[in-house]
C-alpha cells in the first residue's frame, strides 16, 4: 500500500490542532523530544517501511524544496 | 572482537607456550622453494578451524603464525550456535561446551530498572545451546590440540610473511624465522592473519570503513559472585551515568565487563588499574576483584572490496571487522572458514572449476555487510551522532517501559544468527513451501533420538553433500558422492518429537539438499534423480 497524501480526516483541523496542543506550554527541547516520541509510536501503528520510507522522503523533500526556494528567493 | 585501538594494559599470563621448530623447508638453499597446496597465516580460532577443516577433508595444510603462543586476553568470549555446531564437526565442540559458560538470555536495563529480557534459543529440541561464553584462549587450545590428531596440518610457530608474490599458478612467500628467512610456494595462500592483517597490505587491500568515535573500556575481571549466567546490559545506570555497560560471564570466575567512555577520554589515564578500578567497584558495589585483561577500543566496521586478491584468500577479521555487540567477530569469522573450506578442497581436488571460489566472496561479503550494518546499527544506538539521534534514542528508550514495540526497537547488540545467502549455488525453489529453511539459509537442528540430533547425522556421515529426506516409501538413489539422511520408514531416523518434519514444513517424499557447510543448496517435494543432480552440480559450481 503506498503512503496516502489524500485527506484522511473527516476534521483535518481537529488532527492538527491536536498536534499544535501537545506542544503547547513546551520548550523547544520538550518539543523536539514530543515530537521523537510520536514520531516512533505512529510509524510503529503505521507498521509498514515502505510507507515510512516514502513519508521520510515526502517530509524531506519538502524541506530541500524549501531550502532552494529561499536560495533563490536571496 | 573487532580491535581498532587496543592498549593493553596487562598481559595475561600466555596460558600456552609452543616452541618454534626449524623445518626441512628451510633448508633448501640452491633448489626450488617447497611447493604446497595450502598455506593459512594466522593460528587464530579462524585460521586453525579452516586447517582442521581442509585436513579433515585429506588436504595437507601447512598453518604459520608469527607467535610462539596463545594468550594476551579473553578477546573474543561469545561463540555461537552455529559455531558449536561447526565445531562438533570438527571434533572440538563437546570439549568447548564442557569448558564453555552456557546462556542463551539477555537482560536489558535502563538506569536501575530492567527494561525487558530476551532469550536467544526459547525453544528446546537443539543439541547446541545459543551461545555459549569461553575465552578466546580456551579455543584456540583446545583447537591446537585437536591438530596434534592431524598429520595433514603442519603447524609452524614464529614463522612469519614477510613478503608475497602473486604467480599465474599460486603465490611466492617469504617467510622469516628466528633462524633467518625462507620461501614456501602455495596454490592457495589463506590469509587469517586479523584485523591489522599484513597480508591485506602486502597485497595492496584497502580496508575502509566507519570508526566510531566513542571509546569503550574492556575489562576481564575475576571475582566470586552470584550474578546469573546472563548477558546484562545497561544504558545509562546509576553507576555509570549517561553511558552503557555489559556484564557477562566467562569460565574461572571470570567476568567481561564493558564500559563506554566518551570520544575526549585520555586513554593514557583511563587504562591504568588505578583509574579502572574505582569504575568496576562503582559497578559491582563491592572491590574484591582482580584484573585478568583490560584494554580500550574505538571500534571500526569495515571490510576489504574483494575477499579474494589473486591466489590470496581473506577470512576473518583480515576481511571485515565490526564492533563487539553482537558476537560478530570470530563467529563470522568462523562461518568463512566452514564456507571456504569445502570449496577450496574441491578446487583443488580438480572436482569443482576455480570459479566456486567466487561463491565464497559473494556470500561472505553478504554476510559481512549484514554483521557491519547489524554491528553499525547497535553502535550508533549506544553511542549516538547527533542532538536528535540521542533524543529518538531516549524516546525508544522511554517508550520501552509500556510498549511492546519500544523493547524491540532497543538495540544492546544484536546478536550473530547465521546469514541467508541470496547464492548463484542455489537452487531457487520449484514447489510450494510454508517454512523450513530456504535455499541459502542454514540447515536446522532438531532431536533424531533421546541425546542424538539431525547434527549429529550430518556430522556422522563426513561433511560432504547430503541428502535429507522424509521417507514416502520409495527409495531416492541420490547422484554419486551424496550421503544420505533419511527420516521414518523402516530403515531411516526416528523423528520422536516431530520436530524434524515440523521445522523442515516436510511431507511425505520431501528431500533437501544440503551442501557441506550445512546450507541448503535446493528442496524438492518430489525429488527426481535429475533434478537432485542440476541442483548439486549447481552447487558445485560446475554450470
Amino acid at each position: 500500500m503506498p503512503l496516502s497524501t489524500s485527506s484522511n480526516f473527516v476534521r483535518p483541523d481537529d488532527a492538527f490542532r491536536a498536534v499544535v496542543e501537545a506542544h503547547r506550554g513546551l520548550t523547544e527541547e520538550q518539543s523536539a523530544d514530543l515530537d521523537s516520541a510520536l514520531v516512533l509510536i505512529l510509524a510503529n501503528h503505521i507498521g509498514d517501511i515502505d510507507v515510512l520510507r516514502e513519508a521520510i522522503g515526502l517530509a524531506r523533500r519538502r524541506m530541500i524544496d524549501g531550502q532552494q526556494q529561499q536560495q533563490q528567493q536571496q | 572482537m573487532a580491535q581498532a585501538t587496543t592498549l593493553q594494559v596487562k598481559t595475561h599470563q600466555a596460558k600456552t607456550q609452543f616452541g618454534y621448530r626449524r623445518h626441512p623447508d628451510q633448508d633448501r638453499a640452491g633448489q626450488s622453494p617447497a611447493e604446497h597446496p595450502v598455506v593459512v597465516v594466522g593460528a587464530g580460532p579462524v585460521g586453525l578451524s579452516l586447517a582442521i577443516d581442509l585436513a579433515q577433508r585429506g588436504q595437507r595444510v601447512v598453518l604459520l603464525d608469527d607467535a610462539d603462543r596463545i594468550g594476551e586476553g579473553s578477546r573474543a568470549i561469545c561463540f555461537s550456535k552455529r559455531s558449536l555446531e561447526y565445531w562438533d564437526r570438527l571434533g572440538v565442540g563437546d570439549r568447548m561446551v564442557a569448558k564453555g559458560v552456557v546462556w542463551s538470555v539477555g537482560r536489558i536495563f535502563h538506569g536501575d530498572s530492567q527494561l525487558y529480557q530476551f532469550n536467544l534459543l526459547p525453544e528446546d529440541g537443539h543439541k547446541r545451546p545459543a551461545f555459549i561464553n569461553l575465552q578466546q584462549y580456551y579455543a584456540e587450545a583446545y583447537l591446537v590440540d585437536r591438530i596434534q590428531d592431524l598429520p595433514e596440518v603442519d603447524l609452524r610457530w614464529r614463522n612469519k610473511v614477510t613478503a608475497l608474490e602473486q604467480r599465474n599458478d599460486g603465490v611466492a612467500l617469504t617467510i622469516e624465522t628466528p633462524e633467518g628467512a625462507y620461501r614456501l610456494h602455495a596454490q592457495y595462500v589463506i590469509a587469517c592473519d586479523g584485523a591489522r592483517s599484513s597480508l591485506r597490505q602486502m597485497v595492496g587491500a584497502e580496508f575502509a570503513g566507519q570508526v566510531f568515535e566513542d571509546q569503550f573500556l574492556i575489562a576481564d575481571v575475576k571475582m566470586t559472585a552470584e550474578f546469573p549466567t546472563e548477558r546484562w546490559f545497561w544504558f545509562d545506570p546509576p553507576f555509570h551515568a549517561g553511558r552503557s555497560a555489559l556484564l557477562h560471564r566467562q569460565p574461572d570466575d571470570v567476568w567481561r565487563i564493558d564500559l563506554q567512555l566518551n570520544r575526549y577520554a585520555d586513554p593514557v589515564l583511563e587504562k591504568k588499574p588505578e583509574n579502572v578500578r574505582p569504575r568496576i567497584a562503582r559497578m559491582l558495589g563491592h572491590d574484591k576483584f582482580e584484573f585478568e585483561w583490560i584494554s580500550l577500543y574505538k571500534f571500526q566496521c569495515r571490510r576489504m572490496d574483494r575477499f579474494i586478491h589473486g591466489r590470496v584468500i581473506f577470512a576473518g577479521d583480515s576481511a571485515h571487522q565490526v564492533s563487539p555487540f553482537g558476537a560478530r567477530g570470530a563467529n563470522s569469522g568462523l562461518e568463512d572458514a566452514e564456507n571456504l573450506s569445502w570449496k577450496l578442497d574441491r578446487v583443488l581436488r580438480g572436482i569443482s572449476p576455480a570459479s566456486l571460489l567466487e561463491s565464497y566472496h559473494a556470500e561472505r561479503s553478504m554476510a559481512a555487510d549484514e554483521n557491519i550494518r547489524e554491528s553499525t546499527r547497535s553502535t550508533d544506538f549506544m553511542a549516538p551522532n547527533s542532538h536528535q539521534e540521542a533524543r529518538l534514542r531516549k524516546a525508544v528508550l522511554s517508550l520501552a517501559k509500556e510498549t511492546e514495540f519500544g523493547k524491540r526497537m532497543v538495540n544492546g547488540g544484536r546478536l550473530s544468527v547465521p546469514c541467508s545467502y541470496d547464492s548463484p549455488l542455489s537452487s531457487p525453489d520449484a514447489d510450494a513451501w510454508c517454512g523450513g529453511p530456504s535455499p541459502g539459509c542454514s540447515m536446522l537442528d532438531a532431536p533424531i533420538a533421546e541425546q542424538a540430533y539431525l547434527t549429529d547425522a550430518f556430522r556422522d556421515g563426513g561433511t560432504d553433500f547430503t541428502l535429507l529426506s522424509f521417507s514416502n516409501g520409495a527409495a531416492i538413489d541420490p547422484p554419486a558422492g551424496v550421503k544420505q539422511v533419511r527420516i521414518g520408514g523402516g530403515s531411516g531416523l526416528a523423528d520422536p518429537s516431530g520436530l524434524v518434519a515440523k521445522r523442515y514444513d516436510a511431507e511425505p517424499g520431501t528431500a533437501y539438499l544440503l551442501r557441506p557447510d550445512g546450507y541448503v543448496a535446493a528442496r524438492f517435494r518430489h525429488p527426481t534423480r535429475e533434478a537432485i543432480a542440476a541442483a548439486l552440480s549447481r552447487a558445485q559450481g560446475l554450470n
